[in-house]
């Protein structure tokens, strides 16, 4: 489903500022990644560089997806193949409500990829449907995009997102962070539930707490954009005991 | 005829941008170019309007040329364009063959209700379906007139100008320039003179006009200058919601449209105002385009409230003031704004709230877009007379930057007489900003579509005081009005 090789990424239009280098990594279909590694490592830029962030630049090998080149793609070019992007840092934009907003969504990609645009009915049952499964206060889907939302409320939303939109990927950026644990809850059960042999996962968290409630099929530890360890959900285990003081020194020594 | 090719020619120049670029094939009466008293004595005439008209327009057009050779046209506006010959411009066009008004759409040139269709005006029976009359305006004569029955049941009256002037002189009599003097500023004064037609309607005591009153006006003449009168009366106790909306076909040369519209609000009565502009702005290099110098002013009696919305998509120039006067003990007045300035037009628009009585009250909302190298400033006034007893005012003026060529300006100006008094400034500059409109493509929204999301988001709050109907096309215009303006 996803395939990256040799990936080089850095920020725009700044020299020397490579953050990613050189990534290889697979995703199959049905498949659960797991991106574990510290802070400053590249993971949430990986998340990015993935959905097609302007900030960052590819220097150097391919992101396929479904069997297409997708670096020279636009981020709603990506979408409408089937990725989604939950942000560690939802924008808020004042005046759009939620409603609007994910039928809009749903239609642009209904408009890219010739289907039938939902019916406003429908997608109101559906959306109403979604907004009790994810547990967001139906007073706030009212509001406007995250404006005034809670860290929690935020990542509801995006959870919520992700459920409306069905995609065929999801990238979790830090959708952890700032959660408590009955908001964690919720999040996991909304991606187990969405698991199936034909979606995949890419979950990107910096503690393994997360991955109590989901469980991945492969983590990989990324340490200064190199991804320098690949294993099971032992491998989670091993880091919530010993910490990333291991990787850390080994990275620095074939630096 | 020539039109037709012209019109061809530069829709190729324009790529396609201004959707309502079309000219309308009918003949058109037009007197000689230019301004003197014959002219104003000649419009007077073919209206057969009576005497006091005739020298109420004559005074106007003496203080236009004394302010003419004088000072000229004001100057205090941030805007910058070659000035206005005045003696370049045709002062009256007429439709041939309407100096009988159609009696019913069946007598109206097809070409014309061809003309409305593709304006989306709702002439026929989706008017009534739509629970809207349309007074449509063609260049400078009335040419169809809906629901008039409906609405003369209720002791309405919606019509032409003109023929307000012939079926009720009284009325007009009294109100024409009561709030809006023939010698309160250049363009008015200009107006005054030589006002070819425009809309009137009268709302008697206690009734609430139970449908939304809707004008439509369009430029169509090349180099005929548009100078409407709308005059709305609404007496004590009554409603009225009055939409104005317009669109001007694709013209090279600059047009000049100076208009005038006043509002009298009786004791207890409400107005609601609502206007969307979308005069042709000009092409993306600042070429043509509507210059709309326009006055509007309300006057608020006791009790009494008046709301003005607008949307300003359109004109090369705008410069456009609604004001209300609140003279009655506890009137209110409204101002929502959103202003959009692309490419290179100029606006130069905001409100004055002038509180004379007690407790009175008035909010402002003002949204000004600036894309392109389009420049928007806001100017306000808010000024609080010494008799106005604990007179409130709010003012919101808020500004996005599209780019990094245009420009935004705030100039309020803030006068208080009484101590009572409790005034408010918010005021705000800010920018679609990169996380925004990624958070939204990632979402699968284009580029254009993300941008507009966040700009009629940000708009929201005017464009929710518009009638329902009317909000869609606002939304819509932002949209059109903003393509080129992103990538």
């Amino acid at each position: 489903m996803l395939e990256i090789n040799k990936l080089h990424a850095s920020v725009i239009d700044i020299e020397n500022s490579e953050i990613l280098n050189g990534i290889d990594l697979t995703v199959n279909k049905g498949e659960v990644h797991a991106i574990m590694g510290p802070n400053g490592s590249g993971k949430s830029t990986l998340a990015n560089v993935l959905m097609g962030r302007p900030d960052y630049e590819v220097t150097g090998g391919d992101i396929t997806f479904q069997n297409q080149s997708i670096i020279d793609l636009a981020p709603d070019q990506r979408a409408h193949l089937g990725m989604f992007l939950a942000f560690q840092y939802p924008a808020e934009i004042p005046g759009v409500r939620p409603w609007q907003f994910l039928k809009s969504a749903l239609d642009s990609k209904a408009e890219a990829t010739g289907e039938q645009k939902m019916s406003v009915r429908n997608f109101s049952k559906l959306f109403d449907e979604k907004v009790q499964a994810v547990g967001i206060n139906p007073a706030l889907v009212k509001r406007s995009l995250n404006e005034g939302f809670s860290g929690g409320e935020k990542k509801r939303n995006e959870m919520l997102q992700l459920e409306v939109l069905q995609p065929t990927l999801a990238i979790l950026d830090e959708t952890d962070s700032g959660l408590d644990v009955d908001a964690l809850r919720i999040v996991a059960e909304g991606v187990n539930s969405m698991r199936s042999p034909e979606r995949s996962f890419i979950v990107v968290t910096h503690y393994q707490r997360l991955l109590n409630y989901i469980t991945p099929d492969v983590v990989h530890i990324l340490v200064n954009g190199e991804i320098v360890k690949t294993g099971g959900p032992e491998l989670a285990l091993e880091v919530e005991k010993d910490g990333y003081k291991e990787y850390l020194s080994t990275s620095e020594v074939t630096a | 005829m020539t039109n037709q090719n012209t019109i061809s020619r530069e829709s190729d120049l324009s790529g396609g941008e201004y959707k309502w670029g079309f000219v309308t094939d009918i003949e058109t009466d037009l007197a000689p170019k230019g301004l003197n008293e014959d002219i104003v004595r000649l419009i007077s005439a073919k209206k057969e309007e009576p005497a006091w008209l005739l020298d109420w327009r004559l005074r106007a057009y003496k203080h236009w040329s004394e302010l003419e050779q004088g000072q000229g046209e004001p100057q205090w506006a941030m805007i910058d364009y070659p000035g206005v010959d005045f003696q370049d411009i045709y002062y009256y066009a007429a439709p041939k063959g309407t100096s009988e008004a159609p009696k019913s759409l069946d007598e109206v040139d097809p070409e014309m209700l061809d003309t409305f269709e593709k304006l989306g005006i709702p002439l026929q029976e989706r008017a009534a379906l739509a629970g809207v009359a349309v007074d449509a305006v063609f260049d400078s004569v009335s040419v169809a007139t809906t629901m008039e029955k409906q609405l003369s049941e209720l002791g309405i009256i919606f019509c032409s100008f003109s023929e307000a002037v012939k079926n009720y002189p009284d009325l007009v009599q009294k109100y024409l320039g009561s709030v809006v003097p023939h010698s309160d500023n250049f363009y008015a004064a200009l107006n005054s003179a030589v006002f070819s037609d425009g809309s009137f309607a009268y709302i008697p005591p206690g009734v609430k006009c139970p449908i939304e009153l809707m004008t439509y006006f369009r430029i169509n003449t090349e180099g005929s200058g548009q100078f409407e009168r709308t005059l709305i009366v609404a007496d004590k106790g009554s409603y009225v919601s009055y939409l104005e909306g317009c669109t001007a076909p694709f013209r090279k040369t600059s047009q000049l449209h100076a208009a005038v519209v006043e509002l009298v609000a009786l004791d207890d009565a409400e107005i609601k105002y609502s206007t969307i502009q979308n005069w042709f702005p000009g092409t993306k290099d600042g070429e043509g385009g509507v210059y709309n110098f326009v006055t509007k002013r309300g006057r608020a009696d006791k009790n009494s409230k008046i709301s003005w919305t607008q949307v300003e998509t359109g004109s090369a120039i705008t410069w456009k003031y609604p004001s209300v006067i609140l003279r009655g003990d506890n009137s209110v007045g409204e101002f929502f704004s959103v202003a959009l300035a692309n490419n290179h037009q100029q606006a130069d628009t905001g409100t004055k709230m002038i509180h004379i009585g007690k407790n009175t009250k008035s909010t402002i909302v003002s949204k000004g877009i600036s894309a392109g190298q389009g420049n928007n400033t806001y100017r306000g006034q808010v000024q609080i007379m010494p008799g106005a007893e604990n007179a409130v005012n709010h003012t919101q003026c808020d500004s996005l930057l599209v780019g990094d060529k245009c420009g935004a300006h705030t100039v309020p100006y803030i006068e208080v007489r009484n101590p009572t008094a409790r005034l408010e400034h918010e005021a705000s500059t800010s920018k679609v900003s990169d996380d925004q409109l990624f958070y939204l493509m990632a979402r699968g929204l284009s580029e254009e579509e993300a941008h507009h999301m966040i700009i009629t988001g940000w708009s929201r709050d005017v464009i929710k005081e518009l009638p329902f109907e009317f909000a869609l096309e606002a939304s819509q215009l932002l949209k059109v009005s903003l393509e080129g303006a992103v990538g």
